[in-house]
């Protein structure tokens, strides 16, 4: 496997430049920061150079002296202060500015992460730095066995395929999975010509039935004795909230021991796109067009991992492939949960096909949705209620969501107005239902909004078209 | 005969490059090391601070025998190429064994180039590319008091702030009318000279040394410089520059000029032969034609790309040309330049002197050099700036005013 690492990422647009990862940084490390914000190519627009960890350091491989070495479990190229002659070679090989000369001490310095847990994140108010782990469980589990063939037909850039593969990766092989009609079969899981498409046994249950096969199985295994199956479904939210729905509250009701996973596209994505009941509001779908008098759909989805959990089952959670650690998180507990009752998660899974996004926008489209609070990441026990894992306050207006997908294209401001609408009543509702539980990790402020004139671009006239045309890369 | 399907000749940054770029395309092929060097790699730059003391000889070493055995390369130390037959694919070695290969790097750098003073060869004198240079010259400057150098290149400098820090008395000749020329204009190189003078070193600039000869039974010699003054010496270094390595390749087939002279995926002229280094003559970036660019930077650029055509990576970038790049300390400071930072004409120049010293050079609103004291700057941001050709007008008032920023939101705004 390749390597992957942790890496400090930056969003320019939430950056308003406070300066804060800045100050921080210096403090931690007592001299020059090792960040450095510089005003962009228009007003209020910030720029970042920072040591990017290369995959390939030139700075490393222009050094005399082997004072620079990238560390083959962390991805961090440490600097040996004891090797280093301060000649600065290392700044001719950065094209970055990622190492520079502190001159409180007149030597180099350059960003070592601070051990994995990066201060300047910590610092920074809006959420424009972020340290994201996804390195760390790429090489964890990207070393496990992938339970599925390499060859599944799903679409360029499918999130559902996404989550299959990371969820049964870490499952593992001891497992049973039903997968009814949607796109998991559709895309080849059973099989063809009578091999599975999967490394574990894998059935395909009618629409209607999956929760009570799957109970059926599960009280089998308990009979002989075997504890260690994890029984489940990946199933999609047609066959969850809508056609299956009586026998998924009913296995939720009785408590039957299996572990369930919604992947909710939002509609019957494989057979051509017709609308379903988590179908928000909205919403183009090949049975809810758009044309003279219908502008998408005109009702709201229903909220399936509130009914769920109103069915008080062991564990629900919901997720998104946005932020694979809470994802992980919330895998594992319910996992657990499914040896002793009903475990449902439910993961939010924008479909490039159906939705009209580009493939390549869809980890976008999934973390826009959680920033926007048009999807909630929360979790529920019996014992501690809702709980958010991910502060839903200072959420970005809906519109930062909708414009990047291709379903809303035709909104009005009516519909828009709707959708926010139902969003905050969602939130709302949510809060008060998480009103005793621990807070999550503290949201991030909103950027500063920046001045309502136009101001002078630094250094320039505000005219200047960006400078980002200007450069070729060659 | 001992053979190998990638025969790199050459221990240095322009070898160590070109082994990585190839396993990087070919984890197997067979490969060996063959280098002059008794020791593992190291860089000639470090040898200043083994003459100091500051860098002790054995930690000096950038790779260790796990790394070979690792990238299954087979190093060979102790073994002086002396011949390359490119029609039966050989290398022969002083001890004379030969090394057959499929694909050959010539990596073996330079060497000090000896000026054709009068007397040269009657005396005995220093020179500093190799640690055992360093180490004899480190005993050396214990038992010296007088130390002249000839020279006021980067090696000269260097070695003659650690012989004045040493406690030496030391005179620096010099042809050229400023120290490190081609590298700063005269205002900067004044600003180093002004630190040597004030450390105690004599700079004799715009001088030139006619002959040498020995005195007190060898033990030290005597320097005639042109206007007749007299240099009494215990300690000559002789750092006038550097001459590629080449001599083992007379008659190779493989073409020379000053250096190995190679195409843009550095290639010679011998089928299944590159070079790569300070051996190598490859484009100069500034006038697009052949020239001797002998930093660091260029080695591992070049190494990196002989590699690859070696491997036969069919991602092998051509090289773009050299840029030369200088990041000096000169009794704590610092002084940096690239590209033409020392051109003043047909260019816009834009200096300015408050505390630190900055000279900008740009042609048709482009950056082509920089050159800075006591004001560090990201050298490879400039480096990238004057590779790309960036046309700075959109920015030109905010990059002169506040270059690093500037240049780091250029940079940052390509990478997004
Ligand atoms: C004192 C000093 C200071 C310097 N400072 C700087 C600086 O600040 N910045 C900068 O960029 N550059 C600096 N340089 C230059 C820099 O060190 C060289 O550009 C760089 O080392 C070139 O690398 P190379 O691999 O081409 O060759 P070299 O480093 O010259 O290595 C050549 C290799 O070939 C081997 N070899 C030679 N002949 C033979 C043979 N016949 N058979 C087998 N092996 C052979 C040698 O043993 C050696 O391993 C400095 C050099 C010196 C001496």
């Amino acid at each position: 496997m390749g390597a992957a690492f942790d890496t400090i990422a930056f969003k320019a647009s939430l950056c308003d430049g406070c300066g804060d990862c800045m100050t921080t940084c210096s403090k931690v490390k007592q001299g020059a920061s090792r960040i450095s914000i510089v005003p962009g190519a228009a007003e209020a627009v910030f720029e970042l150079a920072i040591c990017r960890q290369c995959g390939d350091p030139k700075c490393a491989m222009v050094c005399p002296s082997g004072a620079l070495t990238k560390d083959g479990g962390s991805g961090v190229i440490g600097w040996n202060s004891d090797k280093c002659i301060d000649c600065l070679l290392c700044t001719a090989g950065c094209a970055y500015g990622g190492i520079a000369v502190d001159q409180s001490v007149s030597r180099v310095a350059k960003c070592d992460q601070c051990d994995g847990d990066p201060e300047c994140v910590k610092a920074c108010p809006t959420g424009a730095l972020e340290f994201r782990k996804a390195g760390s469980i790429y090489k964890e589990y990207g070393e496990r066995e992938d339970l599925f063939v390499p060859g599944l037909s799903g679409c360029l850039g499918c999130n559902s395929e996404l989550i299959m593969r990371h969820a049964m990766r870490k499952i593992g092989r001891n497992s049973v999975l039903a997968t009814p009609p949607g796109c998991i079969p559709g895309m080849g899981s059973v099989g063809y010509n009578g091999k599975t498409g999967t490394k574990v046994p894998v059935f395909h249950p009618l629409l209607t039935n999956t929760a009570s096969m799957l109970a059926g199985i599960r009280r089998y295994y308990d009979k002989i004795g075997r504890k260690d199956i994890v029984v489940m479904a990946l199933a999609g939210d047609g066959g969850t909230a809508d056609c299956g729905f009586h026998a998924v509250s009913g296995a939720a009701e009785r408590g039957e021991k299996i572990l369930y996973v919604c992947v909710d596209n939002e509609g019957y994505m494989n057979t051509g796109m017709q609308r379903s009941g988590t179908t928000p509001y909205g919403s183009w779908t090949s049975t809810t067009p758009v044309g003279e008098h219908m502008k998408g759909k005109t009702q709201d989805a229903k909220n399936l991992p509130m009914i769920m959990a109103a069915h008080k089952c062991r564990y629900v959670a919901t997720a998104s492939t946005g932020y694979m650690e809470d994802l992980y998180e919330k895998l594992d507990k319910a996992i657990e949960a499914s040896f002793e009752g009903f475990s449902y998660l439910h993961i939010y899974s924008p479909c490039p096909t159906g939705w009209r996004i580009p493939s390549s926008k869809v980890i976008d489209a999934c973390r826009l949705s959680v920033e926007t609070n048009f999807v909630t990441l929360w979790e529920y026990t019996p014992q501690t209620g809702i709980r958010f894992t991910r502060s839903p306050d200072n959420a970005l207006p809906i519109t930062a969501y909708v414009k990047m997908i291709g379903k809303y294209r035709h909104l009005s401001q009516d519909q828009l107005d709707h959708i926010q609408t139902k969003v905050d009543e969602q939130v709302a509702l949510l809060r008060i239902m998480a009103a005793e539980s621990p807070p999550p990790p503290p949201a991030h402020r909103q950027p500063a909004a920046p001045a309502a004139s136009p101001a002078p671009a630094i250094g320039g006239d505000a005219s200047q078209p960006p400078v980002r045309r200007e450069i070729s890369r060659n | 005969m001992p053979e190998a399907k990638y025969l790199l000749v050459g221990s240095s940054h322009a070898a160590l490059e070109a082994l990585r770029s190839i396993r990087h395309f070919d984890p197997d092929g067979s490969m060996a090391m063959i280098t002059r060097d008794q020791q593992l790699p190291y860089s000639p730059t470090i040898l200043p601070y083994v003459v100091s003391g500051r860098s002790k000889p054995e930690a000096v070493l950038l790779r260790d025998e796990a790394f070979f055995e690792a990238n299954a390369c087979t190093f060979a130390p102790n073994a002086v190429a002396t011949g390359l037959d490119a029609k039966t694919r050989s290398v022969t070695l002083a001890s004379g064994e030969s090394w057959r290969y499929e694909r050959l790097l010539i990596a073996t750098g330079a060497a000090p180039a000896i000026p054709p003073v009068k007397g040269i060869e009657t005396v005995r004198f220093h020179v500093l590319r190799s640690l055992d240079d360093a180490q004899g010259l480190r005993t050396a400057m214990g038992g010296a008091r007088h130390a002249v150098v000839l020279g006021a290149g980067l090696v000269g400098l260097h070695a003659a702030e650690n012989m004045a820090e040493a406690g030496l008395s030391v005179t620096v000749v010099e042809m050229q009318n400023h120290v490190l020329p081609g590298y700063f204009d005269a205002k900067a190189s004044e600003r180093i000279e002004s630190a040597f003078i004030g450390h105690g070193v004599k700079l004799l600039l715009g001088c030139k040394v006619v002959a040498v000869e020995p005195r007190d039974g060898g033990h030290s010699c005597a320097v005639h410089l042109e206007d007749g003054k007299v240099l009494q010496a215990d300690l000559l270094l002789v750092a006038t520059g550097v001459k590629p390595v080449t001599d083992w390749l007379a008659g190779s087939g493989v073409d020379l000029d000053r250096g190995v002279l190679v195409d843009e995926t550095m290639r010679t002229t011998a089928p299944d032969v590159w070079a790569a280094g300070d051996v190598a003559q490859a484009t100069d970036f500034h006038t697009g034609k052949r020239a001797l660019i002998g930093i660091i930077p260029t080695a591992v650029d070049q190494g990196r790309i002989a590699g690859q055509g070696m491997a036969g990576d069919t991602y092998q970038k051509a090289y773009p040309g050299g840029i030369p790049v200088n990041t000096y300390r000169f009794f704590g400071r610092v002084a940096l330049s690239i590209g033409q930072a020392a051109a003043s004409d047909g260019v816009e120049v834009s200096e300015r002197e408050d505390g630190g010293y900055r000279r900008l050079v740009m042609s048709d609103n482009r950056l082509i050099g920089y050159a800075s004291i006591d004001e560090p700057f990201d050298v490879g941001i400039m480096g990238e700036l004057i590779r790309r050709k960036v046309d700075l007008s959109p920015v030109m008032d905010a990059f002169i005013a506040r270059p690093v920023e500037t240049g780091r939101r250029l940079m940052s705004e390509q990478w997004r």
